[in-house]
């Protein structure tokens, strides 16, 4: 293992080897390339046009390859890991089917502004435009769902290329590059030298925000009678959670973060009332649409936040930080542009930053709305419920887990009941949500996070679409606890189908699955199944103490709907309560 | 308010550089009227020039969306300045030699010029705002016009910035 390595030679010994100039191919230059990166851990597929980069690490342990069964396990892999360690995320494939299977994991990645380097082979330069055997122009079919790419021509060119890579993926806006590599560049020989310096004169993300529009912030602030944060990724991204807990201790004024803010701000403190949007709390959707200023930090007025946008925070002034001018007006008109990473923005406010004072009843209204109005749901003795399952999880795991999800009700409830306090902790698919996303994501997460427990939570529909991995942590002893919520449907889709197609059914019925017991153990996974409280208890404690990757099948009420919920095309403040309410 | 806008683009001179403008304004569902390319004043550099539409938000979006393309070096919307806008049609009309006089008239008069002459046809080379462009062809279209072929605006801002 990489690890052990690093602690047999020192790491500057191991630089100073991987730095050494000399001609080696262009295969021995993207592994000494991505070792000066910092690399650890890299998921990856063979395949024919990548044959040259994998006999470069033939016996190769400077850094761990993880072998997945799916090149969508790989890039999610990678996803996960760089959700969970702020690492930059790193998957190999080759060239036609294996890149083109990487296309869910890279706008997956785009959609939530995730660093990943994606390295796929091409076939030889002579073949390309032919359609050669395994050819497909990977470079043009992502174009829209990467922040850049790269065709590499020359040998000369990767290890520029691969510094480049780097440096955009994990600045800015974070975002998936992609660098496709001709077979014959990874074979060709070329002098190594590395490039630690990069002249890109189109990026220049500006980091530092202007102070007078700082200012005019704290201003508004001052004057504010209903002031709330609206927090997202970015500030999780750009590591601000203390700038932002030393923000809101100073202005005292509450919080709602956004389902990939979750962890950016402790969920226990008084002001955090929750995550908004479509299935958000009560408090916060409320507390949006009767704010006097909203101060949007690091997230993007997301059409699942904001539900009708002209009904949207209908008597706010808004503030919105964003690293990503673009961002800024898209959707939400805005009074207060600040353009700069969440950190360096917080930073300079902190220093001038004061108690919003005409704020008072507010908080005051707010704790009241807060008291009045958490997630509820019906419990049950004679059948599991989803929630309490996940609140037990909650519990079992002192709240201190990495939790990754799919997308759907699982994640929902997920989000609703598993609260989080540390930022890197929520790995979820929120943008694009992406099906088959969480459990793969797990894998990596736990790679990048070794002495943390990692649950991945599912639904019976997502977990058949990446279920293969299991043989990954199987063999790797990667020990993943996954719990599978199955309620024997598409959930989410019978719930919209239910609530808003009249009850009309429609292929959602996924009676007839595998036996997730015996395939997980096909697979060598212990695993447990769960229909009532005692089982399920005693089953998640028994994975949880298992030192191995371990499967929990909880079988779960089929008919539970995920509430609150913000029918489309509803203001955030019409929210169906559901019958606990 | 829905407005024509002419937008210069400084791009990296790049194998996939046309596409990934091309693919921004197609995906993000900004409409192009026309796109010419070329090389810059500054050697490695092109400049592109986007005739598009759409109000004053989309301009905006249009260009924040721009910049964050890598290879995007500068965007200038050259329309909100007095500009030189210009474009080149090449309008080949049919011309029997009784109304090839008339014909050469209207030539004259937008100083345009004949390019090529065939017995029974002449291409007519014309240089203008698109404004002109236009309005040469529908003087033409009477005569028969067999082929045409425009460039597309290119624009560079007037004065010294």
């Amino acid at each position: 293992m990489s690890a052990q390595s690093a602690t047999l030679k020192s790491k500057e010994e191991l630089i100073q080897k991987w730095s050494k100039p000399e001609v080696i191919t262009g295969s021995e230059m993207l592994l000494r390339s991505l070792l000066l990166e910092g690399v650890e851990c890299v998921f990856g597929y063979p395949g024919g046009a990548v044959l040259y980069i994998y006999d470069a690490m033939y016996g190769f342990d400077d850094f761990k390859h993880l072998l997945t069964r799916h090149e969508q396990g790989a890039i999610h892999a990678a996803d996960g890991y760089a959700r969970s360690t702020g690492k930059v995320g790193v998957c190999i494939a080759t060239s036609g089917p294996g890149a083109t299977n990487l296309v869910t994991g890279i706008a997956t990645a785009y959609m939530d502004s995730v660093p990943l380097v994606v390295i796929t082979g091409n076939v030889a330069t002579s073949l390309i435009g032919t359609d050669a055997f395994q050819e497909a122009d990977i470079v043009g079919i992502t174009m829209p769902i990467t922040k850049h790419s790269y065709l590499v021509r020359k040998v000369e060119d990767l290890p520029r290329i691969i510094h480049e890579a780097f440096h955009i993926a994990n600045t800015g806006r974070k975002g998936p590059v992609l660098i496709d590599i001709p077979k014959d560049v990874s074979a060709a020989k070329g002098l190594f030298k590395p490039v630690t310096s990069v002249q890109l004169r189109g990026y220049n993300p500006t980091v530092q925000p202007n102070r007078m529009q700082v200012d005019k912030m704290l201003r508004a602030i001052e004057q504010a009678e209903r002031p709330l944060l609206l927090v997202g990724g970015g500030a999780i991204y750009s590591g601000a959670h203390e700038e932002l807990y030393e923000f809101v201790t100073k202005t005292q004024i509450p919080v709602t973060t956004t389902l990939l803010g979750l962890g950016a701000f402790p969920s226990g403190h008084e002001l955090h009332i929750g995550f908004p949007g479509m299935h958000g709390t009560w408090t916060a959707n409320t507390a949006i649409q009767n704010s006097d200023l909203l101060i949007n930090i690091g997230a993007r007025f997301d059409d699942r936040v904001t539900g009708r946008l002209d009904g949207f925070a209908p008597n706010a002034k808004i503030v919105h930080i964003d690293i990503d001018p673009a961002e800024i007006g898209k959707n939400v008109p805005t009074d207060i542009p600040i353009v700069g990473d969440v950190k360096a923005v917080l930073k300079v406010a902190n220093e001038s930053a004061k108690r919003a004072d005409k704020a008072d009843a507010w908080r005051a209204q707010i704790q009241q709305w807060k008291a009045a109005k958490p997630f509820k749901y019906i419990d049950s003795d004679k059948e599991l419920k989803p929630q309490w399952v996940i609140s037990m999880i909650h519990e079992t795991t002192g709240g201190d887990a990495i939790v990754t999800t799919d997308v759907g009700q699982h994640q929902m409830w997920a989000a609703q009941f598993y609260p989080f306090n540390k930022p890197r902790s929520w790995v979820t698919s929120g943008g694009l949500g992406t099906m088959g996303f969480g459990f793969p994501s797990a894998i990596g997460a736990q790679m990048g996070n070794p002495d943390r427990t990692v649950v991945s939570i599912n639904g019976d529909g997502g977990m058949q679409m990446c279920a293969q991995e299991l043989a990954v942590c199987a063999i790797n002893n990667i020990p993943v606890k996954v719990a599978i919520l199955n309620n024997q449907v598409l959930g989410m889709v019978r719930q919209w189908q239910e609530l808003i197609y009249d009850n009309r059914y429609s292929h959602i019925d996924l009676a007839g699955s595998p036996d997730f017991v015996k395939l997980a153990e096909a697979y060598g996974v212990k695993a447990f199944r769960a229909t009532n409280k005692e089982e399920a208890r005693r089953a998640w404690t028994e994975a949880l103490n298992h030192p191995g990757p371990a499967v929990v099948e909880f079988v779960v009420r089929k008919e539970e709907n995920v509430y609150p919920m913000v029918t489309q095309g509803s203001t955030i403040d019409q929210m169906i309560m559901g019958d606990a309410e | 308010m829905n407005r024509k806008h002419t937008i210069a683009i400084l791009v990296n001179d790049q194998p996939g550089v046309l596409q990934r403008v091309s693919g921004l304004f197609g995906r993000r569902g900004f409409n192009i009227e026309s796109i010419t390319v070329g090389p810059s004043e500054e050697p490695g550099l092109s400049r592109m020039v986007i005739v598009t539409t759409g109000d004053d938000h989309t301009l905006e979006q249009i260009q924040k969306q721009l910049y964050k393309l890598i290879d995007v070096i500068k965007v200038i919307d050259v329309g909100s300045n007095p500009m030189v806008a210009r474009e080149l049609g090449l309008i080949k009309v049919s011309a029997e030699p009784s109304a090839r006089p008339e014909i050469l008239g209207i030539v004259e008069t937008f100083r345009a010029a004949v390019v090529d002459i065939s017995p029974t046809s002449l291409i007519v080379q014309v240089v203008g705002d698109s404004e002109k462009i236009e309005a040469m062809i529908e003087l033409l279209k009477p005569y028969g016009i067999r082929e045409l072929a425009r460039t597309g605006v290119t624009a560079l801002t007037r004065g010294v910035k």
